[in-house]
Order: C-alpha cells, then sequence, then structure tokens
C-alpha cells in the first residue's frame, strides 16, 4: 500500500513538470506530437528508474562509507551520463526496434535536469532503495502523463487563431500553467 | 564582435531565457520572490563565467571527442564550490533553493556556453560573454520573481506595500508558468514592434 501511495504522489501530486519544475526544457522542447512525446516519456521513465538505482547505490556503499559525500553532484552527473551511453550502445545491439524508437531521446536524458534532482531528491529525503526506485518510477510515469496530456492539448492548439505575440512559447507556457492548476485539485489525496 | 558587444549581447538581445528560451526549469522553480531569483541569478552567473573562463584556458588541450564530459566534469567543479559557498555565508537562500543549486549543473545555458563560445574564443571574451549571459539570466530570474512576488504576496524584496494576500497563485507552480507565458509574450510584442 505504501509503494502505491508513493506512486500515486509522483505522478500526481508532485508531478515533476507541474509542480516540482524539473525537466521543463524537453517538456516544451518535444510535445509538439504525440509520438514523439510518448517516446520521450518512455525514455525518460526507463532512465530515471535505473538512473535512481545505480546512484543510490553508489551513494551508499562508495561515497557515504568513504566521506565523499560532497562529490555527490559531479558523481552523479558522471554516472548518469555514462549510464545513457552504455543503454544506447546495448540498446543498439540487444533491441534495434526499441533503440528506433527511443534512440534519438537518450542523448538528450544526461542534461535531463528531472533525471538527475530525483537522484538527488530520493537521498536528501533518506528514502530506502525500494521507496527510491518506486518514486523514480512514479516520477517517470507523471513525466510520461504530462508529456502525452500536453502533446494532445498542443496538437489542437495549433489549429487555433493565437494572437502573433502569443504563438510558440508564450501560449504553451499559459496551457502548462492551467494544466498545472487542474492538477492542484488532486493535492490532498493521499 | 566587439568586447562591448559580447558583454551586452546575454542582456538584452540573446537573453538566455526570454529569447532562447533555455534553463527554464530554475527559471520556474525559484522565482517564488524577486530575491530568490536574484540569488538563483547570481550563482548560475558565478558557475557560468569561471567554467566559461577555465574551458577557453583549455580549449587546446581538451580532445574534441570527450569535450562534453570534460565540460560536465568543470561545471559540476564549480557547481560544488558554490554549492559550499553559499550553504556556509547565505544558510537561508540554501534552503530556499534547495535542490535548484546543484541542478546548475544540469543546467542548458552554461553547457551551451561552454560549447558555443567558450571553446571557440579567447579567455577574455569568454570572461565578458559568461558576465553578459549570468546578468542576461539574473535579470530575467529577478524580473520574473519580482512579478510574481507583486502579483502574490504584494511585496518586493519582502517589502510590503499592498496591504493584504494578494492573487495567492502567483506564488504557487501554476502561477509561474503563466507570469512566465505573458512576460514572453511581451517581450514578443515589443520586439515585434521595433522592427
Amino acid at each position: 500500500m505504501e509503494y502505491i501511495l508513493i506512486i500515486i504522489a509522483a505522478v500526481f501530486i508532485n508531478n515533476v513538470i507541474l509542480a516540482q519544475f524539473l525537466g521543463v526544457c524537453p517538456f516544451l522542447g518535444v510535445s509538439n506530437k504525440m509520438s514523439t512525446a510518448t517516446g520521450m516519456g518512455l525514455a525518460v521513465l526507463f532512465v530515471i528508474t535505473l538512473a535512481t538505482i545505480i546512484t543510490f547505490l553508489v551513494q551508499t556503499y562508495i561515497l557515504e562509507p568513504f566521506g565523499l559525500g560532497y562529490l555527490q553532484t559531479i558523481a552523479f552527473i558522471l554516472l548518469i551520463a555514462t549510464l545513457v551511453q552504455m543503454i544506447e550502445i546495448i540498446l543498439k545491439k540487444a533491441s534495434p526496434p526499441l533503440y528506433q524508437s527511443l534512440g534519438i531521446f537518450l542523448p538528450l536524458m544526461s542534461t535531463n535536469c528531472a533525471i538527475l534532482g530525483v537522484a538527488i531528491l530520493v537521498i536528501q529525503n533518506n528514502l530506502n532503495l525500494l521507496q527510491a526506485t518506486t518514486t523514480a518510477a512514479g516520477t517517470g510515469l507523471g513525466f510520461l502523463l504530462a508529456m502525452v496530456i500536453f502533446a494532445g492539448l498542443r496538437e489542437q492548439m495549433e489549429l487555433q487563431g493565437t494572437p502573433k505575440a502569443m504563438k510558440g512559447a508564450p501560449i504553451a507556457m499559459i496551457t502548462t500553467g492551467i494544466l498545472a492548476l487542474a492538477f492542484m485539485g488532486f493535492a490532498g489525496l493521499v | 564582435m566587439s568586447n562591448i558587444a559580447t558583454l551586452t549581447r546575454g542582456i538584452i538581445k540573446e537573453n538566455p531565457v526570454f529569447v532562447l528560451l533555455l534553463g527554464l526549469c530554475p527559471v520556474l522553480g525559484v522565482t517564488s520572490s524577486a530575491m530568490n531569483g536574484l540569488g538563483m541569478g547570481i550563482a548560475t552567473m558565478f558557475v557560468l563565467t569561471l567554467s566559461n573562463v577555465l574551458i577557453s584556458i583549455l580549449k587546446s588541450q581538451i580532445p574534441d571527442n570527450v569535450r562534453v564530459p570534460a565540460f560536465i566534469v568543470i561545471i559540476a567543479s564549480f557547481t560544488t564550490v558554490v554549492q559550499f559557498l553559499m550553504e556556509a555565508y547565505t544558510p537561508e537562500l540554501f534552503t530556499q533553493l534547495g535542490v535548484f543549486i546543484p541542478l546548475i549543473v544540469v543546467n542548458c545555458i552554461v553547457l551551451g556556453r561552454a560549447e558555443g563560445f567558450a571553446m571557440k574564443n579567447g579567455v577574455f571574451k569568454s570572461f565578458l560573454d559568461g558576465i553578459g549571459m549570468g546578468l542576461g539570466f539574473t535579470l530575467a530570474l529577478t524580473l520574473l520573481g519580482g512579478v510574481r512576488e507583486i502579483l502574490g504576496a504584494g511585496s518586493i524584496f519582502d517589502w510590503k506595500f499592498i496591504p493584504g494576500d494578494g492573487i495567492l497563485i502567483f506564488i504557487l507552480a501554476p502561477g509561474a508558468f503563466i507570469a512566465l507565458g505573458f512576460l514572453i509574450a511581451i517581450i514578443n510584442q515589443l520586439q515585434r514592434k521595433k522592427t
């Protein structure tokens, strides 16, 4: 039950984009089409979960016992960059169809602040490994959900007569704001 | 390009936030007040300038095919320095900004300037570019923070001049998106008029 609550909280209440503002760049960048938005969302879900497990293990078994806590930022970003590179190489060999659909999004992962953000936050919140993994997966799901909803809205928005100055980024921002407002309704769910 | 143009370009014409739309996560995340915006802006400017300078000093030493990891290590080191400086000297601001301080590492502006400018230009120019882009970023964050603080709390830099509660939504998450959307729209409109 505890883990279901963690997932619900991460997806709806503390949605990574709409409430925590992590990963806004890819959210605005690749949400033009439903298919790319889904691909990006799935890639984030996959990488965020793996990255959190690995950074968590490194923090608990290497950085903390040796008193290297101050290296956290450097170690994490390097781990994430390496992990992304490895996933890319493995996917290319092991599963070409999956690589075809997710491959182009992978290089963008290492500078996605949602991934580093969650890795740091689960350490700051003193979670255990299972809770951390669940939080990461929930965050990834939340990202996917926000991406898909927003891509749907954006496809509709293309057809509307928006004032010239509002075209593109401004109207996208305001729509996101209204979406965030709707998601605030979930507060108090858990 | 002259030195002055290098310095001023980032402030308005190529403002990283309003024009290039880079590094939006901290822009939205920390600007619930003008003070937070200013603090985050200065922290980013510090990392941006120092990493620009160091990268441009080392540019002939960094092999081309591992340059991105090299940049990331340099940027991450300066970010860690800022993190500890802020924890020691401005603990209150440090708590307020939270996870966004270590996230300077993945700020696209810093990596973008390293790759796009410092790798190709001299030390002094890269320094000016870092300062200019940093100022533009700080300006954008302070402006957005100011707007949100005035609308949401009726105060600016903690100086309250409108009694009562204000429009609370602008302090909360949705207000960040809405305020930034309108600010960008206003700037678009001003630029369209000019041309």
